[in-house]
């Protein structure tokens, strides 16, 4: 009978007994901590044990933010920490069922992403992060004031402010030019006027208002803020929808979805006007700077009617419009919670603190060539703002006016319901779709009434 | 009186065969794995809806108990009811497409022809693409500017302004009945094909024989043998069609001005947009006493049938 030869050890010298010998001693010295132990092993650690970090983030509008957070920032974190750091990025719509999953389990990502107010929402299950935002705010010039109510719940902070995404309306500069607009209309019946002529023209303004998380809220919450709108009192308890401000500025919506807007929005997601712009179907919408910053990216493929690179017509103008009661726009605040279940609540505050060092949050605020803003104020004065392109400049104080959902009451869950409900969405999009703007008005106040006073 | 005289002895047998033989024994552990399957998948979510129906349950906050609260507001909620009715209207229309679609095809895949198999094969084709990836598909197609039906009906010049598909809340609905049909017709006519071609086709010839044309063939002989398998996939398909989700997701996100949300997207966008885990609890489970009615009835209608 043969006898089978013992498996050859891929390496001289080390066979299965040896490497469990060398596994074990190398556990056994992390779990010491010596470097005695270490050094025994003949071999470097493998990260202490309960070092992992897992970070979930969603898929950036600007796909190098990404691209530098995976392949530079994460790695040199995880060297920094001494811990491995694994960064998943999904999609917007797919984190809150992570979220709420990892919370109801108690189990998942030691951090997330946070969006709008949404600390409030999930407030329960965040870590305090106080310290650390308090410290950031203090050394980087204050916090914008939209991050206080959305962000702070009973005096904590329970998420680190990260960024805003400034909203403005990105517009075709030789279109407005064609129907006697030198500069962009600045007033909401200029803006109605200029938009019914290029709709005449078969270049109508481009919008949603559909049920997505972006650029429909952010263009519905301003519109009603503007003409002196509001969801509830000061006191939050006491539905004021049903307003003067607000029935002029459904409206003005009214008119303006009929006379210049393509009504296709009705449908949009918040992908539809950025392929819209670029495909030359639409003269204006209201969008971050992905508009821009992508023409000017794909400049060899994104042209407009004469061959050019679209970028050069592109100029953005602020929103909301001047005329009302006040301009008020509604931007992407976000920035990132800390989940109370986590094993390593300390490392995921260190690595918030390490990302928001002046130094390294630098390269991602720089990526972000103004897509994405800085939470604090001191970054308005960063060089960068001086160099990159005139229409993106404007993104440099967009932040500081910026509202929460539930105004003019606090931005609590209540309000997240109603955002989740699309319910000032729907009250002008009920409206846009030929429903009387007096029923709109009471449709919305009576599904408000039904979440504050209820 | 008979006496049981002594057996010689035989080897003693182990306790795992002698406890086998209990059959009651065997019977509990054959069904164990089935049970605890049920148990962990259906029951346990079951009665853990139910219980956050009942409570004030939201994100990391477990709640207490609340009655029927939720279930009063739900039914207070405007969006609601119109959820409510949108999926008894998408229900009704898209089982009858189905229907009455899968039977035509079903009679049509029946015949011989060349090339049935790839036919019967390709036809399978909507069924299986995963229900995301399709949606995502249409609505490429419906989309509000890039609609390549627009494009191909405006250069056939057959209209002169882009059809509304998604944007209007009538086309919306009409359009997400139409791609449900899409995809839930081939479970019908591959169903239904199986159920005619398990007819004796002498009974065919003898009702041919009788001189009764194509349609009373079908009326008297094909229908009434087809009738309980019809029914099975009717309760599956209304079931399923009921409690749809990720087409409306997809396609529409329940807009515009929710004329197209069902109740399972809307108890989405409660329980994990607003975080109110009981209140989207009682809202899905308003599709529990619907359900439960028309399996009912088309069972009881099943059995009598079968009982005939």
């Amino acid at each position: 009978m043969d006898t089978p030869e013992p498996r050859k050890s891929p390496r001289p010298g080390v066979n299965r007994r040896t490497v469990l010998k060398m596994t074990g001693a190398a556990g056994l010295a992390a779990a010491a901590g010596g470097l005695e132990g270490i050094l025994a092993a003949g071999r470097a650690p493998a990260y202490a044990q309960g070092t992992e970090l897992h970070w979930v983030r969603w898929n950036d509008f600007i796909p190098e933010c990404d691209t530098l957070l995976k392949t530079q920032q994460v790695p040199e974190a995880s060297k920094a920490l001494g811990a491995k750091i694994t960064l998943e990025t999904i999609g917007f719509n797919d984190l809150q069922p992570r979220i709420t999953a990892a919370i109801q389990s108690r189990a998942g990502a030691d951090i997330f992403m946070l969006y709008y107010n949404w600390p409030q929402l999930y407030a329960s299950a965040l870590v305090d992060v106080s310290d650390l935002a308090e410290a950031v705010a203090k050394e980087q010039g204050g916090f914008y004031d939209v991050f206080k109510p959305s962000f702070q719940v009973g005096g904590k902070w329970l998420g680190m402010p990260h960024s805003i995404v400034g909203n403005t309306i990105a517009y075709r500069r030789s279109w407005f030019k064609e129907v006697g607009y030198e500069k962009f209309p600045d007033t909401w019946d200029e803006v109605r006027k200029a938009g019914a002529a290029l709709k005449k023209k078969g270049k109508p303004w481009g919008q949603t208002l559909g049920h997505t998380f972006g650029d429909a809220p952010t263009w519905a919450y301003p519109v009603l803020w503007s003409f002196g709108g509001a969801e509830t009192d000061r006191s939050g308890k006491k539905v004021a929808i049903n307003s003067k401000g607000t029935m002029e500025s459904v409206k003005w919506m009214q008119a303006f979805w009929k006379e210049a807007c393509d009504e296709g929005g009705l449908a949009w997601d918040d992908s539809n006007n950025n392929r819209a712009f670029h495909a030359g179907e639409i003269s204006a919408s209201l969008n971050g700077a992905s508009i821009y910053i992508v023409a000017k990216r794909q400049k060899d493929r994104i042209k407009d009617e004469r061959g050019e690179p679209m970028v050069q017509d592109i100029d953005h103008a602020f929103f909301p419009f001047k005329g009302g009661a006040g301009q008020f726009p509604l931007y992407f605040s976000n920035g990132h919670g800390i989940m109370k279940y986590s094993k390593n609540p300390k490392l995921a505050k260190d690595l918030l603190r390490w990302l928001h060092k002046p130094e390294n949050f630098e390269k991602w605020f720089q990526t972000a060539e103004g897509y994405s803003v800085a939470p604090t104020k001191s970054w308005e004065k960063h060089a960068m703002w001086d160099k990159i392109d005139p229409p993106l400049r404007m993104f440099r104080t967009a932040a500081r006016n910026t509202r929460i959902f539930g105004y003019a009451g606090p931005s609590t869950a209540k309000s997240t319901e109603v955002y989740s409900k699309y319910v000032i969405v729907d009250m002008y999009a009920k409206a846009a779709q030929g429903m009387k703007a007096e029923d709109a008005v009471k449709w919305a106040e009576g599904e408000l009434k039904k979440i504050y006073e209820g | 009186m008979e006496v049981a005289l002594p057996r010689p002895r035989a080897a003693r047998e182990p306790f795992l065969t002698r406890s086998l033989d209990n059959e009651r024994l065997l019977a509990a552990i054959l069904l164990a794995p089935a049970v605890l399957i049920l148990a962990v998948f259906i029951a346990y979510p079951f009665v853990m809806g139910v219980w956050l129906s009942l409570s004030s349950t939201s994100v990391g906050n477990p709640g207490e108990f609340v009655g029927l609260k939720n279930f009063l507001k739900a039914w207070d909620d405007s969006i609601f009811r119109t959820a409510f009715g949108n999926t008894f209207f998408y229900t009704f229309w898209a089982t009858v497409f189905k229907l009455s679609l899968g039977m035509w095809v079903a009679l049509l895949l029946n015949r011989h022809f060349r090339g049935k198999r790839l036919v019967r094969a390709a036809m399978l084709l909507p069924f299986i693409i995963p229900t995301v990836l399709s949606t995502f598909a249409w609505r490429w197609m419906f989309d509000p500017t890039f609609s390549v039906l627009n494009w191909t009906l405006y250069k056939a010049g057959l209209i002169a302004t882009k059809l509304p598909f998604l944007s209007d809340s009538t086309w919306a609905m009409w359009c997400a009945i139409s791609i449900n049909t899409w995809r839930g017709m081939p479970f019908f006519a591959i169903t239904l094909l199986a159920g005619l071609q398990t007819i004796n086709p002498d009974l065919h010839e003898a009702a041919s024989l009788d001189g009764a044309n194509a349609w009373r063939r079908f009326w008297h002989v094909t229908w009434p043998l087809l009738k309980p398998v019809t029914l099975v996939v009717v309760v599956f398909s209304v079931i399923q069609t009921f409690s749809d989700f990720q087409l409306i997701y997809v396609l529409t996100g329940g807009g515009p001005a929710n004329s197209t949300h069902l109740v399972a997207t809307y108890a989405y966008q409660i329980g994990v947009g607003a975080g109110l885990l009981g209140e989207g609890a009682a809202i899905s489970l308003f599709m529990l006493p619907v359900l439960f009615f028309v399996v009912w009835m088309q069972l009881r209608y099943l059995r009598r049938l079968e009982g005939a």
